[in-house]
């Protein structure tokens, strides 16, 4: 019997583990610089934790993205998880933080032990838990075996990854914790599940049944639609937020799948292009996510609550966390030309070529996904305008945003370097696809040294023979010079007439003021009975009667039901508690019935040696 | 001689497009046994506006006094992408025809913020729906235009000058992309742009707080779109192949003969507005649904290769 800790333990260098790291310290850097204001209004022994865990965190993440041995990787996996739930329990008295900690811990164990599950299974074909050995293993191993251990990953990362309907625990826990471990956990710690669908499943299990690319692309698109519609419908701006960062993972996780599913086919060239534009989204995403997150916490640092309904007019308050946010919304709204429109465009792409080489049952396939993305944009659009619209523009709705106070420079130095990012990869997008190019390569083991996905230092191809071309930088050059004529021919105009600035045009009646706004709710409230098959909403109106004649006050509650909790998870807990009553005879306080249970597992456990 | 060309196609693209407008409300007029304004009415209408001043409310931030200027060269930026009877040049470079789109995204997204920013129930309104809208059209816009590359094997803008041969697929795509452009230029049975009586407009009420030159620019920035979209539609439904590198007379005739069928789909779009109703704000919903079903069926039928 061999011992598991048998081969020695080493750090992986490889492309897709630097890769990782990178990401990991693209959020860190300015998550730790805006935790030094952030955490300013704690004292100091929670400041000191709050430093300690948050250095916990990045080096387990750090450690999970670069282990060479599955073990030890579980092992880092869990003390990020670990240290993970310690954040979101950091306002420890807060009653929605333990029970957003205690539904984090139970989920993400559960996936966990779908990982042992998988690891074991690896450990029983290559003797070993070292990646490379466990490779050759999997080289030999029965097709059958292969999907088990494929289904297996892919429940215990797509529970970290937070694809729909695992994703329960995320717009719990993501909100929960301190704005700056929100960006983390959104921003990096969820990919983490995406290290390891790219590291076990395509490079060691290899990907070449096309049934798993197909069901990992159906996951994502459901992840997508569903991931934004909660979205919207959401008025706490962190639960938004991460519900939000549900449907970017589906976006990642399209070119992903869709990378399997060419790897699966031979198609190279396309493999290589699909995994560039989820690798290309998974960076966007972690720094427009961490820049949004950063940015609810100088809003609830400023005004004390994260109810956007309560916000209003904070644009002439913060105007710099105003732009900073802004920024963040139009590039993961995915609008040009910023970076998340270049990586959802890349992701079209490679559904759009796909369907040119496949046959007729595959170009429907990515025409439909492709419709679903462009479904989810258009959402998303509407989400982030709300996200934004209701909380920065307007009259203020509440006494809290009223006097709402700037951020220190420590947080405004964080945002900052995150929306600099964010035109640095918008503008480098060349630069970066030809590092990805390789990276992408190695990940697939594709020779890409004749793949060239860029014309210039300026325009992207996907498939240069096809004539199909993006530049950013010139989209952002044409857009700012019809906007800079535009401007001065308003300014010229308008500096010789009258302009007046007046009230908001209020029908004549009366005053207009913070409460005749349109509110959150009611400005997703089309979409909410679009989807209403799927959100089931619900409201209460009660009348409170003062007399018989005369009613008090009027109250009016609204909201919508998750399927998932009501008809899956609900039912389930059930069953769990129905049989821990019915496992709770067992211990009827009798000693000798005890040491007969003792005698029993001694004996089922010798029988279990020699079989094993 | 290219660039001048270019310059030529997108100076008939600027200066032409508030005359589709125009003619629509004609011919709407002509339908209802009216005289109506003439076709030329729309200029007098932007020259009129841009000759005022303006009245900008108090709440307003930059953001409302910068999204006209952003929605504008969206749009115009948009139609430089599209060839109508001249290929795009350079402008290919830039970007393809899912850009297209998500350019005009741009343009609406910080129009609905604007509409958000003056605090007017109004504005909220408008946005909202207006975002309702667009979230339905974009995946038929884009499904439909997935389609029609699936013919021409590339999305590259140039395509609307290739296409074959009307065949099921186009045609599909072409009237899902006709019921989409009904929902996104604000036309009945989604919208009205002759009323402003509050409870049925979309883009009216998000656009009410803006007066003068900021009011003209989003109001030609409208007129553009229309004229783009018809452009598609007309090239979808009726392709005519482009003799590129022929004598001027070639060329003329080209413009000739797409500004007839812009006139033509004017005409289409103009009847479908006096002859039915307005539908309710979630019946639109339906109406977007069965446009996105062409729209699959358009892929379908592009897929088995018809």
């Amino acid at each position: 019997m061999a011992y598991f800790l048998d081969s020695p333990i080493s750090f992986l260098h490889d492309p897709l583990s630097l890769f990782f790291l990178a990401v990991i310290a693209v959020v860190a850097l300015p998550a730790f610089v805006y935790s030094i204001g952030y955490l300013e209004r704690y004292p100091r022994s929670k400041r000191i934790e709050g430093h300690i865990l948050f250095a916990a965190f990045v080096l387990s993440m750090a450690a999970v993205v670069t282990l060479d041995h599955a073990f030890a990787f579980l092992v880092a996996w869990e003390i990020m998880s670990l240290t993970s739930y310690f954040l979101v329990l950091f306002e420890r008295e807060n009653e929605l933080s333990i029970q957003a900690a205690t539904i984090y811990v139970i989920m993400t164990h559960a996936g966990t032990a779908f990982l042992i599950a998988a690891f074991l299974m690896f450990y029983r074909f290559a003797g070993s838990f070292d990646f490379q050995a466990i490779k050759i293993a999997c080289q030999t191993m029965p097709a059958q075996t292969k999907n088990i251990i494929f289904i297996f990953l892919l429940i215990g990362f797509g529970t970290k990854a937070g694809i729909v309907p695992l994703h329960i625990w995320l717009p719990y826990a993501h909100p929960q914790a301190p704005s700056h471990i929100s960006s983390l956990m959104s921003g990096v710690m969820i990919k983490t599940a995406v290290y390891g669908i790219l590291r076990f499943i395509i490079t060691i299990l290899g990907a070449d049944t096309t049934w798993w690319g197909i069901l990992i692309m159906i996951l994502a698109a459901i992840s997508c639609l569903v991931g934004i519609i909660y979205a919207l419908m959401e008025n706490n701006i962190k639960k938004l937020l991460a519900y939000s960062s549900i449907e970017n993972m589906g976006i990642i996780l399209f070119g992903v799948g869709a990378c399997m599913f060419f790897l699966s086919k031979g198609w190279t060239m396309l493999a290589v292009l699909s995994l560039i534009a989820g690798l290309y989204h998974l960076i966007n995403h972690a720094i427009f996510k961490g820049l949004l997150f950063l940015g609810s916490g100088s809003i609830y640092h400023a005004t004390g609550t994260l109810n956007i309904e309560k916000q209003g007019g904070l644009i002439h308050r913060m105007p710099y966390t105003a732009g900073t946010f802004l920024v963040g919304s139009v590039a993961i709204a995915g609008l040009p030309p910023l970076n998340g429109f270049l990586s959802e465009w890349l992701t079209f792409q490679t559904f759009f070529l796909g369907a040119t080489q496949g046959n007729g049952g595959i170009k429907v396939l990515f025409g439909l996904c492709a419709a679903i993305l462009a479904l989810t944009s258009g959402l998303a659009a509407a989400c982030f305008v709300k996200a934004f619209g209701i909380t920065f523009l307007g009259l203020p709705r509440s006494k809290h945003s009223q006097d709402a106070k700037k951020s220190p420079a420590a947080m405004k130095l964080g945002m900052l370097f995150l929306s600099i990012l964010i035109f640095v990869f918008s503008f480098g997008a060349c630069f970066i696809i030809r590092k990805l190019t390789s990276i992408c390569g190695h990940i697939t083991g594709i020779n890409t040294d004749a793949m060239n996905f860029t014309v210039n230092n300026l325009t992207v191809t996907p498939w240069a023979s096809k004539g199909i071309y993006l530049s950013t930088p010139a989209i952002a050059a044409v857009l700012s010079t019809i906007m800079l004529v535009a401007g001065s021919a308003i300014y010229f105009i308008l500096c010789r007439r009258k302009n007046i600035i007046y009230n908001t045009w209020d029908c004549g009646y009366y005053k207009l003021g913070a409460r005749n706004e349109y509110t959150a709710t009611a400005y997703s409230k089309p979409f909410r009975i679009l989807f209403s098959f799927f959100l089931l909403p619900h409201r209460r109106t009660k009348k409170i009667w003062e007399s018989f004649y005369h009613v008090k006050s009027f109250s009016y509650e609204t909201g919508t039901t998750s399927i998932f909790k009501k008809y899956a998870y609900k039912p389930f807990l059930n069953a769990i508690f129905g049989s821990a009553e019915l496992i709770k005879r067992m211990q009827a306080g009798s000693i000798h019935i005890y040491i007969g249970y003792i005698f029993i597992t001694i004996i089922l456990l010798l029988i279990f040696k020699d079989r094993f | 001689m290219e660039i001048i060309l270019l310059i030529a196609q997108w100076a008939i693209f600027l200066t032409a497009a508030p005359l589709a407008g125009g003619l629509i409300t004609k011919i709407k007029n002509y339908l209802r046994m009216r005289k109506g304004p003439s076709i030329t009415q729309p200029y007098y209408n932007l020259a009129k506006l841009l000759l005022k001043g303006e009245v900008v409310s108090q709440n307003a931030s930059w953001i409302f006094k910068a999204a006209p200027m952003v929605v504008l060269s969206c749009v115009i930026a948009a139609s430089m992408l599209i060839p109508i009877f001249v290929p795009a040049g350079y402008a290919q470079y830039t970007g393809d025809i899912f850009v297209f789109i998500f350019i005009l995204a741009l343009g609406r997204f910080f129009l609905s913020l604007a509409g958000l920013d003056t605090a007017s129930a109004f504005g909220g309104m408008g946005s909202s729906r207006e975002m309702f809208i667009s979230s339905m059209v974009e995946p038929v816009l884009f499904l439909s235009l997935f389609a029609i590359s699936l013919k021409t094997a590339t999305t590259n803008t140039e395509m609307l000058l290739n296409i074959p041969a009307a065949s099921v697929s186009t045609i599909l795509a072409g009237a899902a992309i006709l019921m989409a452009t009904l929902a996104e230029t604000s036309r009945i049975p989604i919208d009205n742009q002759e009323t402003h009586l509050e409870l049925t407009m979309i883009h009216e009420a998000m656009v009410l707080e803006y007066s003068g030159p900021r009011l003209a620019m989003i109001e030609y920035a409208s007129y553009l779109k229309q004229f783009i979209f018809f452009a598609i539609i007309a090239n979808v439904l009726w392709p005519t192949p482009i003799q590129y590198s022929t004598t001027y007379a070639q060329l003329f005739m080209n413009m000739l003969m797409i500004l007839a069928k812009i006139s033509g789909i004017a005409a289409c779009v103009a009847i479908i507005e006096v002859s039915i109703a307005k539908m309710r704000l979630f019946r639109a919903a339906d109406f977007l649904l069965f446009s996105f079903a062409l729209a699959v069926m358009a892929t379908v039928a592009a897929a088995l290769g018809a």
